[in-house]
């Protein structure tokens, strides 16, 4: 089988520079894998090792693998990279004749990291929802807009967030943010 | 921009996440091969488009993705309550 990690180009190579109060980082690759169902939650979150939360917009974190809410019946899986073929084997036979999808979406992505007192500031540049603690808690995750694009927005930390972007988008996204 | 409630998120979020679906609760015969030309023309094209209170589609577009439905003044565009799919259309208390 080609290397096609060794090939494989990442958008992220150029980041926004830092300015005082937030600096950038490219996450690390990672399995992506987006699970969709309703009856099999329960025992797919088990197999997975993480639970799926059912609480909208949370998300739920153990060891190297993380579950995040993205509808009442979608959650995305993250787990380290060359795990997925596992992860797939894992639910699916968790899960005999349950309707259910897990679809590998690990490279359609790229997860860029925002640290610092004003990253929420930032984001605001383009996401149009109140980044505030109160409103926007630590583990708190949603897909949202960022200016025009789509994206995945999760709170990490107080001033910690994830960014995923769809990969042809990141470029766009982080000349806003190098602007705002 | 309006604040729009998503149902299944359980919290208001802005108005640009969201897409207009259209009016809300038009069912689609079972059996469309059965009802005639007319009620299929009806069901496809015929909309009650009122001056006032409306039940509409909205989708959570970039956000939970899901569809539901929402009690809308189409004059004042003042939204009264939104609901998931599937549940009945509210009574308003006036
Ligand atoms: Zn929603």
């Amino acid at each position: 089988m080609p290397d096609l990690t060794r090939s494989r180009l990442t958008p992220l190579s150029s980041l926004p520079p830092a300015v005082p109060g937030v600096s950038y980082s490219a996450a690390p690759a990672i399995a992506r894998l987006l699970y969709r169902g309703s009856d099999g939650a329960v025992a797919a979150g088990a197999a997975f090792g993480v639970a799926l939360p059912t609480q909208p917009c949370s998300s739920a974190i153990a060891g190297d693998r993380a579950t995040l809410w993205l509808g009442p019946d979608e959650w995305l899986l993250l787990a380290p990279e060359y795990e997925t073929l596992a992860v797939q084997q894992a639910i699916a036979a968790a899960l005999p004749g349950i309707a259910h999808a897990v679809v590998d979406i690990s490279h359609r992505q790229v997860g860029l990291r925002l640290d610092g007192p004003r990253a929420a500031a930032v984001l605001n540049a383009g996401v149009p929802l109140d980044l505030s603690l109160k409103a926007f808690p630590v583990g708190m995750v949603t897909r949202t807009i960022f200016e025009k694009a789509e994206i995945i927005l999760w709170r990490t930390g107080p001033v910690a967030f994830r960014v995923e972007v769809w990969r042809s988008f990141a470029p766009y996204v982080m000349a806003i943010m190098a602007v705002a | 921009m309006l604040l729009i409630r998503c149902p299944y998120c359980e919290m208001e979020r802005p108005e640009l996440e969201f897409r207009y679906g259209g009016e809300a609760h038009v069912v689609r015969a079972a059996e469309p091969e059965t009802i005639g030309d007319e009620a299929w023309g009806q069901f496809l094209y015929l909309r009650s488009n009122p001056k006032g209170l409306h039940a509409e589609r909205w989708r959570h577009t970039n956000g939970c993705g899901r569809f539901f439905n929402c009690l809308r003044d189409t004059v004042t565009d003042r939204i009264f309550v939104t609901y998931k799919a599937g549940e009945p259309r509210p009574e308003l208390a006036s």
